[in-house]
């Protein structure tokens, strides 16, 4: 490793930022984290309040391994990670309780299924574990950013066309009802998340030829 | 990479679950006062809702005191019965906080606390909290009762993990709103309760109302709870309907 001082957001690590909302997108490329996914993105509100705490977990568990990786004995590695990350989620959820009661009601058992959320274990295996704590960080910021990006265009079709509302607001003119327009209740049902999903995949594949595999 | 001996190791895991178990325990030390009021917020408000009241609490600029207030305003009077139907001296708001404890003991042990609610001019009606055991964790809910003390004036359920799209429908304003204007007692007079009917309650039916499709446990446990805490009741009831 070079001993001269690397500038904070050298091209390398701004990649590390930039990389995971496209190219090696979590969800989309990497297909993990889908089980939150499909949960909680019927309505914007959660789907934030989910991506801000897998950011806020995400990120300090990967300073914390970062921080540690020396320390810690390659034979318990793993109870080491689940340890940092379930220290972090337990303190997420307890804080949701506090100030944001009727939204942790919301996302009920998914704040604590963050521990499970395989992005985060993936990040700190892969990532973490190698690597100072400042690139972890932008690790651990660009990975959440990229799992928030799907998760609230995933939110954003399944609301609107769901519910007709976006944040709880309405959008869809009662005119539009007025005139025989109905609610698709299958948006709100996990099955259409995945379709969702599905077309994102689809999408993003299509303009990028290098993610197709064979 | 460099080997790490066993002693290591131990004593590795040993300082970190102690930070971790520090870390924890002084978190949720100080978060739980508020936590704590979010609790009671929310049993307020829903005892509000059970008398269609506390409809603007998502608007409210600040929920708490907003709640406080419409809850200070409205509910007038509050005590505690027990199952003759005599008057405990106890405060009715902590035994609705703590009713997991009681309605784990006989009926006849029980403390049954009422809440009246009265608007400038129109007729009292009284809310009585219910609590029992779902398919996967408590259920609970709010009974508003008219001032016969026979019909029910509005309910509000709610859950603590039952089915998403089954069980859990039973916070939904579809499956509440059935119960809005069902009897408790016959004709004669008899405590007959609600009965949640699978495959559809006969409308004109006053002690009948509709299922969920796919939650008959969590509806059956419903109507067990609805006979198992409105039972204790009956005495005092009676009893103020006379009056």
């Amino acid at each position: 490793m070079s001993t001269e001082k690397e500038p904070l957001f050298s091209s390398k690590n701004l990649k590390l930022l930039t990389e995971p909302l496209g190219k090696s997108n979590p969800i989309t490329v990497q297909v993990l984290g889908i089980c939150s996914a499909l949960a909680i993105t019927v309505k914007l509100k959660p789907s934030i309040v989910m991506a801000l705490s897998v950011t806020v977990v995400l990120a300090v568990s990967n300073v914390a391994i970062s921080l540690m990786r020396k320390m810690i004995p390659p034979r318990i590695r793993i109870i080491v990670q689940l340890v940092v990350i379930a220290t972090m989620v337990i303190m997420v959820d307890q804080v949701l309780k506090a100030y944001a009661y009727d939204i942790s009601k919301q996302l009920s058992v998914f704040v604590g299924l963050i521990i499970t959320n395989c992005i985060i274990m993936g990040r700190l295996e892969a990532f973490a574990m190698g690597n100072k704590p400042w690139p972890a960080f932008l690790d651990g910021l660009g990975n959440s950013a990229g799992y928030a990006v799907i998760l609230i265009i995933v939110a954003f079709f399944r609301e609107l066309f769901g519910s007709g509302t976006l944040l709880d607001i309405q959008v869809i003119p009662q005119a539009f009802y007025d005139a025989g327009y109905v609610n698709n209740g299958m948006m709100v049902l996990p099955p259409m998340a995945l379709v969702v999903v599905g077309i994102i995949i689809w999408v993003q594949r299509s303009r990028r030829k290098d993610l197709i595999e064979d | 990479m460099r080997s790490f001996s066993n002693t290591y190791i131990f004593v590795f895991s040993l300082i970190m679950v102690t930070i971790v178990a520090v870390l924890l325990s002084f978190v949720a030390t100080q978060l739980k006062p508020i936590q704590e009021m979010n609790v009671q917020i929310e049993k307020k408000q829903d005892v509000l809702r059970s008398v269609g009241k506390a409809e603007d609490a998502a608007e409210a600029e600040d929920k708490n005191t907003y709640i406080n207030e419409e809850f200070a305003k409205y509910i007038t009077d509050s005590y505690v019965v027990d199952y003759n139907g005599n008057k405990v001296e106890t405060d009715a708001f902590q035994v609705m906080l703590d009713l997991a404890a009681e309605i784990r003991k006989p009926r006849e042990e029980r403390n049954y606390p009422v809440f009246v609610y009265s608007e400038s001019g129109g007729p009292n009606k009284y809310v009585v909290p219910v609590r029992g055991k779902g398919l996967w964790g408590p259920i609970w809910g709010y009974i508003a009762l008219d001032d016969d003390l026979n019909a029910i004036s509005g309910a509000v359920f709610d859950h603590k993990g039952e089915t998403p799209g089954l069980g859990a429908e039973i916070n939904t304003q579809w499956f509440q709103s059935d119960f809005t204007g069902k009897t408790l007692f016959n004709e004669a007079g008899e405590f007959v309760s609600i009965e949640v009917v699978k495959g559809g309650a006969v409308p004109s039916n006053p002690h009948q109302v509709d299922a969920i499709s796919g939650g008959t446990i969590t509806s059956k446990a419903l109507e067990e709870m609805l006979i198992d805490c409105l039972t204790g009741y009956v005495a005092y009831f009676k009893e103020l309907a006379n009056n």
